[in-house]
């Protein structure tokens, strides 16, 4: 038996997006699947730097001339316009193959796992440090929070990764 | 020695029958030049977007030189190492991909791009716009020409995986 870590509840919910208009549509073209893909790709490079040009910034790696909550502010609707991209697509992709192969897929698990903890924790934690003005985050907690924000993603893209091989 | 000769002895060396023959090796590489790809694009994504001013607008561009620069430099070398692996797994189906083709020939005109912006153009007058929101005509054709060229480079690299087409050899 496969691990799952899908709760038994959430089947009918993949069985429903696979029957879907958009899942069968996407399911039965040829070219449809990767044309999205690759969409969700050029965003994966667009939500990285828009992570880590902050996260360097925390880890006094980069652009230490500029205030932290300056190049948060710069980078936040790169963030905000990738992430909604990437669920978008995400949700396309997933669509397509929704119960037969995303909900059986331990590494969709595991990514979906990850992906619920980077967003929650980029929109509370890691946003309520970024607002402060530089002399109230303490260095250490900085680099703490830059680092969990780079594991949480990063876990989010070798996941994404390792769906193609589990 | 033809190209498709080279290949084929490539094909059969110790280093991409292992990568071919091994469980972890080539998901572990794939995943690297994944995520290397956040580090090198995504950072040159935005020195591209100041030269097109429309981010980090008021940061010198000296200092995204200095300071992010090294970064991207550190993600290509990855990149460029995870994708070298790649290839050597599997030359002969690579060289007979079109779009590995057109990704390579793409390749080669954006490092010609950042080398011309660089050496030739308005990269060697920074100076006079180093911390003026708007920038030079020339600047923002070359993050524009950037940014299309590298969203080239990614596309067809994930095609790659695809057999939509005969291959080529």
């Amino acid at each position: 038996m496969d691990p799952n870590i899908f709760p038994r509840a959430w089947k009918p919910f993949f069985v429903w997006a696979e029957a879907s208009g958009l899942g069968t549509m996407v399911r039965d073209s040829i070219w449809q699947f990767a044309a999205v893909e690759a969409v969700h790709l050029l965003a994966l490079s667009v939500i990285g730097g828009a992570v880590l040009i902050v996260d360097l910034r925390l880890l006094g790696l980069a652009l230490q001339r500029q205030s932290v909550s300056a190049v948060a502010r710069d980078a936040a609707p790169w963030l905000l316009g990738s992430l909604i991209t990437m669920l978008v697509t995400g949700w396309v992709l997933m669509a397509s193959l929704a119960a037969s192969k995303y909900y059986v897929n331990f590494a969709f698990q595991l990514k979906m796992l990850f992906l619920f903890l980077a967003i929650v924790y980029t929109y509370t934690i890691r946003r309520s440090f970024l607002k402060r003005d530089d002399s109230r985050i303490p260095p250490l907690m900085a680099k703490i929070v830059a680092v969990v924000s780079i594991l949480l993603w990063s876990g989010v893209g070798i996941m994404g990764r390792g769906i193609g091989f589990y | 020695m033809s190209i498709l000769s080279f290949l084929q002895w490539l094909q059969a060396t110790p280093l991409s029958t292992g990568i071919r023959e091994s469980t972890w090796w080539y998901p572990v590489i794939e995943s690297v030049h994944v995520l290397s790809l956040c580090l090198f694009l995504g950072i040159a994504l935005f020195w591209d977007l100041r030269l097109l001013a429309l981010g980090l607008r008021r940061v010198p561009v000296s200092d995204l030189a200095s300071r992010l620069m090294p970064w991207t430099f550190v993600g290509f070398i990855f990149m460029a190492a995870s994708g070298v692996l790649l290839f050597v797994e599997e030359p002969v189906r690579f060289y007979g991909n079109i779009f590995f083709r057109v990704k390579l020939v793409a390749l080669v005109l954006a490092g010609v791009n950042a080398w011309f912006f660089h050496y030739s153009g308005a990269g060697r007058s920074i100076i006079d716009w180093d911390t003026t929101a708007r920038t030079p005509g020339g600047a923002r054709l070359a993050g524009a020409v950037s940014l299309f060229l590298w969203a080239v480079i990614v596309v067809c690299g994930r095609f790659i995986a695809y057999n939509w087409f005969k291959p080529l050899v």
